[in-house]
């Protein structure tokens, strides 16, 4: 037995517990200390989510392929939906890859504190670590398939007789931009419904829902071009909007840089997350004794 | 030493019951919005009415929602103080819904207190329960990190006990192997390996060592006193009164969610095992006392029946006796056994009986029609040794669901008057002290000669003695 002495810490730390009421300010330096746990639990989904499937993480791919190859034939060419003159099957799935990153975390998130109630109940650790490594495990899914759009980048190019040359530009440098407002928005979201879920079991009826709803309104099948002029800052208010859009424009040099769409999209993410972080907050307490 | 590591000031928690819709007593309910909406839209009737009352209008309706309100509230705990000093390890002992659990879920930040305070000075590490947030995909190796991370451990921390946590639980071979393939030996071991190497200033424990085999909890125990030699301060908390005699030298008796007395852990134990026992023999279950969740099953009595037929608290070794247990079913259960768990007064576990352990038994009662019932069995004359003992309860369907359940339900005194031995005034060690039949030969011969010993195996015992 390994005698291992008390770490004699001249200034100990002293916790009191005691009712808490109302909003109380978000810890998020109990967070950073519990960083390591954020990245077991990340690890832990990675590790899980492809055991004992035949194709693995190929799943990463097939999932937005076959949605593009769908939305290409009938939106593409049977429709006749514009795509801002690209290929449309690279245009469509431009936009399905932030939106499955986007589309996972949120139901993931807001599934998380359910999934996770043994661990609630039994042990304490800032509850925000749940559903915010929930949201990030998404991102390894999301770089598989990746990949994939650079390969379909490289086909369009190099392809003999085609017209359409993708030559990405030093914008695709703000690409991590829009990466991170695709997770502030899930979590934003995420936060509140995953709260939610721990009082009212409505969320998990309300989630696949509301995925699907938010699927349609943000440009993925289609152009925002096609949405009046004067409509698109209210059109922006889906902050998924500015990040589909900032996607394409950073990846296939679309149009010009989305300006004002994309502050409208940014300013709607961080009051999502900030509200969420705060009713998150207020609700943890109960957490335990709820879920 | 004299610094002070936890103090418990008023200490209360209140819980919501009512209604419960499956799930363990405290996670207590689950809303839809549906009903919080009707709440919402039927509350400014209900002030309606109130003030209507209060202007001398009677309203019976309003009367019962006010004692409905009490009925689904309760304190878990209430006003609990106690301070504990550096280095101390302190038994919490009570009956089930004592507010044990809660005290050491608030303790271990958990969950929050309803009023009161507490001050935690140092880390507080939880044994609440082993084995949280084992994914059964993931090796044991695996599951060591995660579990460690999930407890609070530090990466570099797992990594330096890693081989200790491996050699504890013995799982060697295994370790790369899912944990969904252990046997649930192993994984036990396992998850208490990893709990058992957090090295927090103060460690809260509960229960964990119910599990396991005779030798792994011999291991654990030994682990638990090596930790409170250590100079930790553990709070502990247990059913097995031995244990709490053994690795605490004070302990506080909660009764009803309330600090009844704080005593050497020996005079708590003592005090704590002949009081709130009623002691004429009989246990009554009152409406609040049956959690919501083992319905259908609604137990009402136990008692203890002498060979007269008289209920008894004090029964005599030497005379069977009958344990009646009296339940209602509102509905027809499947498969439900009805069953005792009999304990020594240290909380040892001496026997563990169902009223369908026969086969016969089992298939006339497959399904169990609504209506009031009588579970008795009879236990044999000259089993018990002297010394008092605990009756636990049981309902369950195997496998399917655990209806009722109380482990001390009540308590009763044997005694041995006629007893074997009983000529000698000195205790007699053992749980049990049954009559057995005893031979005593003379051997043939003066030597110990084989042929002597195998000529009186195969001869009847009387014929030999009565040489």
């Amino acid at each position: 037995m390994t005698q291992t002495s008390l770490p004699s810490t001249p200034q100990e730390e002293i916790i009191y517990l005691r009712p808490s009421r109302g909003w109380a300010a978000v810890n998020l330096l109990d967070v950073w200390r519990y960083r390591e746990l954020v990245y077991f639990l990340i690890w832990r989904d990675i590790k899980v989510r492809y055991k004992q499937t035949a194709l693995g993480a190929a799943w990463a791919i097939i999932q937005p392929f076959f949605t593009m190859v769908v939305f290409t034939i009938f939106f593409g060419r049977l429709a006749g939906v514009p795509s801002d003159g690209v290929p449309y099957p690279i245009f469509s799935f431009a936009g399905l890859l932030p939106w499955g990153l986007f589309s996972k975390a949120l139901s993931d998130a807001g599934r998380s504190m359910i999934a996770n109630r043994s661990m609630i109940t039994k042990v304490y650790f800032p509850r925000l670590v749940i559903p915010l490594a929930s949201v990030l495990s998404g991102l390894v899914d999301f770089g598989i398939g990746f990949l994939v759009l650079i390969g379909m980048m490289l086909y369009y190019n190099f392809l003999p007789g085609s017209e359409t040359q993708i030559t990405p530009t030093s914008a695709i440098l703000t690409l991590p931009v829009f990466v991170l407002l695709a997770l502030v928005t899930a979590l934003g979201v995420g936060l509140w419904l995953s709260a939610l879920n721990v009082i009212y079991r409505d969320i998990n009826y309300i989630l696949p829902f509301l995925t699907q709803f938010w699927l349609f309104v943000t440009p993925i099948a289609y152009p925002s071009s096609i949405v009046p002029e004067q409509w698109r800052w209210l059109y922006a208010i889906n902050p998924m909007t500015g990040v589909v859009e900032g996607f394409r424009w950073a990846l296939l040099g679309v149009d010009t840089a989305p300006g004002p769409m994309l502050a409208v999209s940014s300013i709607i993410a961080v009051l999502l997350l900030v509200s969420g972080l705060f009713y998150f907050r207020r609700m943890e307490r109960t957490f335990a004794d709820m879920v | 030493m004299g610094e002070i590591a936890v103090k418990v000031d008023n200490l209360s928690k209140l819980y919501r019951i009512g209604t419960v819709l499956g799930g363990p007593a405290d996670s207590i309910y689950y809303r839809t919005l549906r009903e919080t909406i009707a709440d919402k839209v039927s509350s400014p009737f209900q002030r309606l009415s109130k003030a209507r009352n209060k202007s001398g209008v009677s309203n019976a309706g309003d009367y019962r929602t006010a004692q409905e309100d009490n009925k689904r509230t309760i304190w878990a705990l209430r006003d609990v103080s106690f301070e504990l000093k550096k280095g101390q390890v302190l038994g919490v002992i009570g009956r089930n819904g004592a507010g044990k659990s809660t005290l050491l879920k608030i303790l271990s930040r958990v969950t929050e207190p309803t009023q009161g305070t507490a001050e935690i000075h140092g880390r507080v590490g939880s044994l609440l329960e082993v084995g949280t947030g084992f994914h059964p995909e993931l090796t044991g190796r695996e599951n060591i990190y995660l579990n460690g991370a999930i407890l609070g451990m530090k990466r570099t921390e797992i990594e330096r006990k890693f081989d200790e946590i491996v050699a504890f639980a013995e799982v060697e071979k295994f370790i790369d192997t899912p944990v969904k393939r252990y046997s649930s030996g192993m994984y036990l071991r396992l998850a208490f390996a990893v709990a058992a190497h957090l090295e927090p200033e103060i460690l809260v424990v509960d229960e964990v060592l119910a599990v396991g085999d005779a030798e792994f909890q011999r291991k654990c125990l030994g682990k638990m006193s090596s930790v409170a030699e250590q100079g930790r301060t553990v709070l502990f908390v247990s059913h097995n009164m031995s244990a709490i005699i053994r690795l605490t030298e004070e302990s506080i008796v909660l009764d009803k969610g309330r600090l009844v007395l704080r005593a050497p852990s020996a005079n708590a134990v003592d005090q704590y095992m002949s009081s709130g026992f009623s002691q004429i023999g009989e246990r009554v279950w009152a409406g609040d006392e049956i959690p919501p969740k083992s319905a259908p099953f609604q137990p009402q009595k136990l008692r203890i029946v002498d060979s007269l037929g008289n209920t008894q608290d004090t029964i005599r070794s030497t005379r069977p006796f009958t344990i009646e247990m009296q339940y209602k079913l509102e509905a027809a259960i499947t498969g439900l056994r009805v069953g005792l768990y009999l304990l020594t007064a240290r909380g040892d576990l001496v026997l563990t009986s169902f009223d369908t352990d026969e086969p016969e038994k089992y298939d006339q009662y497959r399904v169990r029609e609504p209506g009031s019932y009588l579970s008795r069995c009879t236990i044999p004359a000259d089993l018990l040794n002297e010394g008092r003992y605990i009756i636990g309860v049981n309902a369950s369907s195997y496998r399917i669901k655990r209806y009722f359940q109380d482990e001390y339900a009540m308590t009763f005194t044997v005694d041995g008057a006629g007893a074997p031995g009983t000529h000698w005034p000195e205790s007699r060690q053992g749980m049990i002290r049954p009559r057995l039949n005893w031979q005593i030969e003379k051997v043939r011969g003066s030597g110990h000669e084989y042929a002597a010993t195998s000529d009186v195996q195969s001869t009847p015992g009387h014929e030999a003695l009565s040489e």
